[in-house]
Order: C-alpha cells, then sequence, then structure tokens
C-alpha cells in the first residue's frame, strides 16, 4: 500500500537501500542527543543500518564486506 | 588562439608522441585544421589495443579536443571530420578489445542493480589498495598518484557526458551524484580540488594534465574507456554502468589509500581527498547503482546488458591498471613512463620528515 501523499511531499525522505544504508535527503539536521548538529557535509547522506561502519552514524561501504542483508520496506 | 590566463585548468601542453600515428596527429594539431591522409590508420591492428602507447595516446590526443583542448592547438580541430574519422579508425578496435575482454555479461533476473552488485563482488583483482595502504614507499605512492592524476583533475567530467541524454529518474539521480562530485558548486569542495591539493602536498606538479608524458598506456586506457562511453551517445548505457562500477569499488580502497598516506606521515590536509570518498561514495554506490542506472533500464530496458557491459569493462581495465603497478614494483622498476614525475619546488616544510629519503632521488 502506498501511504504517500504525493500532493504535499514530505520536506526530508529516509530511503531503505537494499543490503545497504537509509539514505536521508531533503531538509533535515542530524544532531547528537544533547541538540548538538553533526555536519552531514553534503546534502544526501547514507546513514549505516548494519551497524559496522567505522564512520557512525554514515556508512562507509562495510556493509558489503559483511554480508548484511536488509529489505528496502518495512518488514514485519 | 586564445590562451587562458590561467593555466591551471588546462589546456595543458601536448603530449610528446608514441610511435608513427600520434606523432602523425601532434604535428598535424600543431598547424591550422587541414585534411589528414585518409591512409592515416587505415592499417590499424594492434596486438593489443589496451596497452599499445601509440593507440591510446592517438585516442587520447583526439579525445580531450572535447574537454579542454590542447595547449597552442586550433580549436577547430574539435570537429575536424578527417581527424574524427581517423579516431573512429582507432576506436574500433579499443572497443572491441573491450568486449573481448569481459564479453556479455548476463543480466540477473533480480535485475541491473543485482548485476551490478555481482560483477563488483566477483571483482577479485590485485590488491592495489593492500599495497598502498601496508607496503608502498613515498615513490611509489607518488607514483600512484601521478597516473590517477589524469583522471582525478578532471574528476566527474567524463560522467556528464550523459546529462543531456537523459531524462527522468536516471537523470536526477545522475545529478545528485555529479552535485557532490563537482563540491556543490564550491570551488575548494570539487573533488578536483581536493586532489590538486593532495598534488601539491606531495610535491608533485598540479597542472591539468602535466603527467601525461609520465603516463602509460594502460593509464590512458582507463580514461579513454570513459571518453569512449562518453561521445557516443549509443554507449550511454555502458556510461553509466562504468560510474556505477566506480561509485561501487570506492569507499574501501579510499580508506586504505588515506590509511597509506598517513603511513607515510601525511597529514589530514594531504588525506582529505581520499577521506572525503570514504563517505561521499558510500552515497554514491547506492544512487548510481539503484537510482541511475536502476532507473535507466526501467525507462530503457533494452540498455541492462549495455550497463553491464560497461561496469565490467571499466572493472577489467582497472585491473589491468592495477596489475601493472603491482609488477613493475615487485620487479622493481617504476610503473612511469618516465620515472620522475615533475615536481613542484616545494618549501621541504610542507613534506613530512619522512619524505627526506626516498624523495632525494626525484626532487
Ligand atoms: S550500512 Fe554501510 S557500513 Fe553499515
Ligand atoms: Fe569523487
Ligand atoms: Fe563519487
Amino acid at each position: 500500500m502506498r501511504t504517500d501523499d504525493t500532493s504535499e511531499p514530505a520536506a526530508a525522505t529516509i530511503t531503505p537501500y537494499e543490503d545497504g544504508p537509509l539514505l536521508v535527503r531533503g531538509d533535515f539536521a542530524l544532531v547528537t542527543p544533547d541538540g548538538e548538529r553533526i555536519d552531514a557535509r553534503r546534502g544526501t547522506v547514507a546513514l549505516c543500518r548494519c551497524g559496522k561502519s567505522a564512520l557512525k552514524p554514515f556508512c562507509d561501504g562495510t556493509h558489503k564486506v559483511v554480508d548484511f542483508r536488509a529489505g528496502t520496506s518495512r518488514e514485519g | 588562439m586564445p590562451e587562458p590566463a590561467d593555466r591551471r585548468y588546462g589546456p595543458a601542453p601536448l603530449p610528446q608522441p608514441r610511435g608513427p600515428l600520434s606523432a602523425a596527429v601532434t604535428d598535424a594539431l600543431r598547424r591550422a585544421p587541414h585534411d589528414l591522409p585518409a591512409s592515416l590508420g587505415a592499417d590499424l591492428d594492434p596486438a593489443d589495443p589496451l596497452t599499445d602507447e601509440d593507440l591510446q595516446l592517438t585516442l587520447f590526443l583526439c579525445y580531450e579536443l572535447h574537454y579542454r583542448g590542447w595547449r597552442g592547438v586550433d580549436e577547430d580541430w574539435e570537429w575536424q571530420p578527417t581527424l574524427l574519422g581517423l579516431r573512429a579508425r582507432a576506436e574500433r578496435p579499443f572497443e572491441a578489445a573491450l568486449r573481448r575482454l569481459v564479453g556479455s555479461p548476463r543480466v540477473p533476473s533480480a535485475g541491473v542493480a543485482a548485476g551490478l552488485a555481482e560483477l563488483v563482488a566477483a571483482d577479485d583483482g590485485p590488491s592495489l589498495a593492500t599495497t598502498l595502504q601496508r607496503h608502498a614507499d613515498l615513490t611509489q605512492f607518488r607514483e600512484f598518484v601521478v597516473h590517477r592524476s589524469v583522471y582525478h583533475l578532471r574528476e566527474a567530467d567524463p560522467h556528464s557526458w550523459a546529462l543531456p541524454r537523459l531524462g527522468g529518474a536516471a537523470k536526477a539521480a545522475l545529478v545528485e551524484i555529479q552535485t557532490d562530485e563537482y563540491g556543490n558548486g564550491r570551488l575548494d569542495r570539487m573533488h578536483a580540488e581536493l586532489f590538486r591539493t593532495t598534488l601539491g602536498r606531495l610535491g608533485l606538479d598540479t597542472g591539468y594534465g602535466a603527467h601525461l608524458d609520465a603516463a602509460p598506456a594502460v593509464t590512458l586506457a582507463t580514461n579513454n574507456v570513459m571518453s569512449l562511453f562518453g561521445l557516443h551517445r549509443r554507449l550511454r548505457g555502458a556510461l553509466l554502468g562504468h560510474l556505477a562500477a566506480f561509485e561501487m569499488t570506492s569507499s574501501l580502497p579510499n580508506r586504505r589509500y588515506g590509511n597509506g598516506l598517513r603511513r607515510l606521515g601525511f597529514d589530514e590536509v594531504a588525506t582529505r581527498f581520499y577521506d572525503e570518498h570514504v563517505e561521499a561514495d558510500a552515497v554514491h554506490e547506492q544512487i548510481a547503482a539503484h537510482d541511475m542506472c536502476g532507473g535507466l533500464v526501467r525507462a530503457e530496458p533494452a540498455l541492462a546488458p549495455d550497463v553491464l557491459f560497461g561496469a565490467a569493462a571499466g572493472l577489467a581495465v582497472d585491473r589491468l591498471f592495477a596489475a601493472h603497478l603491482l609488477d613493475s614494483w615487485a620487479a622493481g622498476r617504476s610503473s612511469l613512463r618516465s620515472p620522475a614525475p615533475r615536481s613542484l619546488s616545494m618549501p621541504t616544510t610542507v613534506l613530512p620528515s619522512v619524505a627526506g629519503g626516498p624523495l632525494a632521488g626525484v626532487a
């Protein structure tokens, strides 16, 4: 079921990529629990979801070496 | 002809010829545009087009007219019909060699992104990255940077040829990647500029095309493959596949390159180009495989085999490049054509203390 309302696009989107990171686009801020800004350095960022990146919270490609598997939509 | 006041960004001076064909082309380019003899390159049949110095330099001479041009060369040569004819005669054995090298990669039922992932996972070439991280000395690291300077000083440009040829999702994805490659329009963040800084930190000439004479055929081939795909609309699928393979094999090696430079005593200004690519290309590879190549094939399903051909060709030529460097070093030789890359006269303070020994021979 599609749940997006295309008449009013979201300010930011988060997309799970197959067997890889979450890509965040749009108008967002990455912040620490204390509210400090984490410099994203680029408009679109990849957030690690395999847990193995040496650059967390960003993806550094390590998911490929650890054979991470994850889908692209809601599981369960 | 007009010459730019600022020569950092080209045009580069014409390189030294490497055989009869590149000699005929450089001679012709020094004069006003004129018809070349139809016999020029008519009997072209190099044993190995990918490592043929004369053929690869001839292709590079022709292609560069579409990028920054050549210093002192009339800009009308770009569309001179007989030169374009010669380029086509030189491209035929080159493209045939690429197709022989990789065959026709199978498109899996799971789609083109899965096919790209399979190609990348099966890419078991010699690990140049591991050698640079752990063992290379400063002379060898400088050689690596000299080879790569041919591309990195115009990083992203060959793939930009695809932009006007695409629409829809594939175009949006390519723009998303290229925006980052070009530093979001900020000069100091452009990847080509980050690389210029690394070159300077290593005491090497930072001028566009400064190291062409040192770059052997296989290095030129890694560039010519992008120009071949980029300058032929019919090969747009291969061009996007090439970019995807490039992005998908970048994050992990770039971590190693940066660590190699740190091991040699260089600071974070020198390693920024590599450090930036660890993070950037982890983003780019997802966009390239799923949104860009996936988007292209959703719009033009018949291009799926071309995408995988371009990816496989890029990976294969890069394996030849890596093997050349590693074999040269294992045999105690330089991997460059002229063993002393063009250096800048650098104040010694910007070089790390460990640089004294190995640099002494090439200063
Ligand atoms: S998802 Fe890429 S490193 Fe974790
Ligand atoms: Fe880049
Ligand atoms: Fe990239």
